[in-house]
């Protein structure tokens, strides 16, 4: 393989209102190499490639393409396209209900003397293209009638048929098979050997050391380093993409090992499920516990959390609460049980944004109530008080509307909203995210606080060290399926090496 | 200066300014024809009976008022209109008349069936009819707009079947000199000398603000209607909910049903609640209210039902021919809608900001 550069990126830096989303990103590509672009979510990479492609206009840095002198820089995918950049993306951006020929040729058919479209050539074009990808298909057949899969590669032959030098593929597998995964690695060698660069964005690692040559990693906009694939083992890569030298993790000791082996039992699920999210699972939460779920985002220790909860009802399995069998077909008959979800997405599923704080905290109980039992207004000024004053909430008044409070604020009011109804347990699915360290310890203190009261708790975070300081035991997720737990000594070594799975785990 | 501020930045503030619009347009029309510049609000008692052109409104305008008591839970949590309202008016209107004349009776001396047997049917269609709407918007996630288009089309017909493709006359009155006996056209008359409609819309909008004082229905409208998703999460379920205000909206329209039957004494299936959707859903756009749905007022709902009423009794007093009042009638609502408007009031305040930035330089560059 020769080593001639494709494309540069340079010291990429991009601001959106108030975070630094890009901060000096560096991007090299070589001809004829598949690039995997690793990070968590929000660690920059579509900004990135957004910069690339042209949609997101970046601050500083350069970019440099083979055959173009000087630096070049897209006002749109279009721009980008004629440079011959090309971006498919998880969702096929082609119209289903025309052919696979008029879908290859959109925007660019080739006309007849009379300057009408050319039908037959189009056609003949078509197959020539498809051909030399390997697939036979009929090309004059509804881009519909054929599977995810196939439209998601015809997506890509029509991109490289746009003489595509670079071609990006964002996320491309998420929404396909084990099959047909492998046949999108095949056409993906096939376009490596004809010396196109492909730059590969996934979440799966499996996939990375299946297709990848070298891999560039990001991590809260800041470039973490590009390593060639060999030089980079899966532990080692999770490691990276969580920000810890792995060198150096230094165990930290849970305080005072509790022994809850013989408190009352109170979650008991087994093999629930909820077809397409999570996979079969079963979990045991003692009084008095705090259970991490861990695995990477998208390995469905939210989905987990929600199958338990009834945000998404649960197809499978049965559940006991405090040894009772119950049914849970929507969250109001969980939260009668005694549960209640502070979910991950806080814009979407969490804060009402034009209410007031006080109408957020008093939601939930007054839920559980019922509507004819409205509490008056002095006990809900008084539950607004209450909370505001515990959880240092900072806001105006109580009736300022939650949307102007910032993150961390915010967060507190559902927080509140919960410590509202007294549950017996309670679902935190990230409740330290995108907020600042102050609270991030507060919240922390918190979750210890309620175990010891006697509270069961689920914790989900991104972040280990918190996970490792608050939980008394992990449980471990990868590809929507439960896959083990750690109890004992937890370390961030051996809770990474879990994550990273594969041939690396224990 | 604050006290300006803050009465400005009352909720009720912009819809009671567009009411006081409608008035002053009256006292000047009154002046202009050489009436007494105060007309407008004059009442007088005549032959016992409440008479005057506020009266008029309150009177005229209790129809789309009830309506818009309904039509507003509708808006704030489905964020969508429930358009068969005035059909739905029809059919109840149709079902009450025929119970109390009889199947296939085009007109009635006297009842076939006891008058509280009509007014019960009535509402409880009207009920029905919203229950339909509901169950196809939130249980089978049909937009609003469609899932009440079909008993917009299909509810005159089922009227008119109802009353075997008849106008039903119902000419029972009240008689309450010799005894005391109640007829159809109570409630399109008078009790005392107060027009009945008054009293009615009076009682709906009184249990309304009752019932969302005493209960969680305001709060969880609200927020089904702005986040359904973390209401949801948070215990509420939003699919009742939604069913709820749709069963709300359509006893509301079964009342005022009865209210523009009664008015009539008859049931005319192709005439009663006529475009009533459209002037109920604009009431509650006047009223300040976000047809997007989430919060709502229902106070302006109502001073936005009056508004309509009040630009119609102003145009027919003006003397504008009924042919050509809507347009008229139209500009006043775009008027209004303007004012109304976010980015009208945004401009407004830069407007404001920027002479309080040139007075400001003048003082400085005076000192």
């Amino acid at each position: 393989m020769e080593h001639s550069v494709v494309l540069t990126m340079r010291g990429i830096s991009m601001t959106f209102p108030g975070v630094k989303a890009l901060d000096n990103v560096d991007l090299t590509l070589y001809k004829g190499e598949i690039h995997a672009l690793m990070g968590e979510n929000g660690a920059g990479k579509s900004t990135l490639i957004k910069c690339l492609t042209g949609i997101n206009n970046f601050e500083a840095g350069e970019i440099h393409l083979e055959g173009i002198d000087g630096p070049i820089r897209n006002h749109s995918t279009l721009d980008a396209q004629k440079k011959g950049i090309s971006t498919v993306y998880q969702e096929v951006n082609l119209c289903p209900n025309l052919s696979v020929a008029e879908n290859l040729y959109i925007g660019r058919e080739p006309l007849t003397k009379f300057h009408t479209i050319d039908r037959k050539a189009m056609v003949a074009g078509a197959k020539r293209i498809m051909a030399d990808l390997d697939f036979d298909i009929d090309v004059t057949q509804n881009l519909e009638n054929y599977s995810l899969a196939l439209q998601q590669m015809i997506a890509i032959a029509r991109a490289v048929d746009m003489d595509c030098k670079v071609l990006i593929l964002d996320e491309p597998t998420s929404s396909l098979d084990d099959n047909e995964v492998e046949k999108l690695f095949t056409l993906m060698r096939k376009l490596r050997d004809q010396g196109v660069s492909i730059v590969f964005v996934t979440h799966f690692l499996e996939q990375v050391y299946a297709v990848c040559d070298r891999i560039t990693v990001l991590r809260n906009g800041q470039l973490v380093g590009e390593y060639p694939i060999a030089e980079l083992p899966r532990v080692k890569l999770v490691a990276a993409m969580m920000g810890k030298d792995f060198d150096d993790l230094a165990a930290i000791k849970p305080e005072g090992e509790v022994d809850l082996s013989g408190a009352e039992m109170m979650i008991d699920a087994k093999g629930l499920s909820h077809k397409g999210t999570i996979k079969p699972f079963d979990l045991e939460i003692r009084k008095g516990e705090v259970v991490g779920l861990t695995g990477l985002l998208g390995s469905g220790r939210s989905e987990l959390a929600r199958a338990i909860y009834g945000a998404d009802k649960a197809q499978t399995g049965t559940l006991k609460v405090k040894g009772q069998e119950v049914k849970i077909n929507a969250p109001i008959d969980a939260m009668n049980q005694g549960m209640g979800l502070l979910p991950d997405d806080r814009k979407a599923e969490g804060i009402i944004a034009d209410l007031s704080v006080r109408e957020n905290i008093i939601l939930a109980l007054q839920a559980k109530r019922g509507m004819g039992h409205l509490l008056s207004h002095a006990e809900q000024e008084e539950l607004a008080d209450k909370y505001i004053e515990m959880l240092q909430i900072k806001t105006a008044s109580k009736e300022t509307l939650i949307k102007q409070l910032s993150g961390g604020n915010q967060q507190k009011v559902i927080l509140a909203r919960w410590l509202a109804t007294d549950p017996d347990f309670l679902i935190l699915d990230e409740p330290t995210r995108g907020i600042d360290v102050g609270t991030k310890t507060e919240i922390q203190k918190l979750v210890i606080q309620l175990a010891q009261e006697g509270k069961s708790l689920i914790f989900i975070s991104s972040e280990v060290e918190e996970m490792l300081r608050t939980c008394n035991r992990l449980a471990v997720l990868r590809d929507g399926e439960k896959v083990g737990e750690l109890d004992g000594e937890l370390t961030q070594e051996r809770v990474m090496a879990a994550i990273a799975g594969g041939g690396d785990s224990e | 200066m604050s006290k300006v501020r803050k009465l400005t930045q009352m909720k009720l503030f912009l819809p009671i300014c567009c009411m006081i619009l409608v008035m002053l347009i009256n006292v000047i029309s009154d002046v202009a024809q050489g009436n007494g510049a105060f007309n407008f609000f004059s009442i007088s008692i005549n032959n016992g009976l409440l008479y005057g052109r506020i009266i008029d409104i309150l009177n005229r305008g209790s129809e789309v008022a009830i309506l818009a008591i309904g039509m507003t839970l509708v808006v704030s949590v489905s964020a969508g209109t429930d358009i068969s309202v005035g059909s739905v008016m029809s059919l109840s209107a149709c079902f009450c008349c025929m119970l109390l004349a009889g199947y296939g009776v085009s007109s009635t001396n006297e009842f076939a069936m006891p008058l509280i047997v009509g007014v019960i049917g009535c509402l409880a269609m009207g009920a029905l009819c919203g229950a339909f709407n509901g169950t196809l918007v939130a249980y089978l996630n049909v937009q609003p707009m469609v899932a009440t288009l079909i008993l917009y089309s299909a509810a005159r017909a089922i009227g008119l079947l109802l009353c075997n493709n008849l106008i039903v006359y119902v000419r029972v009155s009240s008689d309450f000199t010799n005894g005391f006996f109640v007829g159809y056209d109570i409630f399109g008359s008078y009790i005392g000398p107060v027009p009945t409609p008054i009293i009615i819309t009076a009682v709906c909008v009184l249990v309304m603000t009752l019932v969302l004082k005493k209960t969680a229905l305001g709060l969880s409208v609200q927020s089904v209607g702005i986040n359904r998703k973390a209401s949801r999460i948070a215990g509420l379920n939003s699919q009742r909910l939604i069913l709820l205000c749709y069963i709300i909206c359509g006893l509301c329209a079964g009342i005022a049903g009865l209210v523009a039957s009664s008015r009539i004494t008859s049931a005319d299936s192709n005439n009663i609640g006529l475009n009533y959707e459209m002037d109920a859903i604009l009431a509650v756009a006047l009223g300040g209210n976000s047809l997007g749905g989430g919060k709502f007022n229902l106070a302006g709902s109502i001073i936005g039902a009056y508004t309509i009423q009040a630009i119609t009794t102003t145009m027919y007093n003006m003397g504008v021919s009924t042919s050509q009042a809507p347009v008229f009638k139209a500009i006043i609502v775009i008027l209004i809608v303007v004012i109304q408007a976010p980015p009208f009031k945004a401009f407004m305040a830069s407007r404001k900001a920027k002479r309080d930035l040139k007075r400001a330089a003048k003082e400085a560059a005076s000192v």
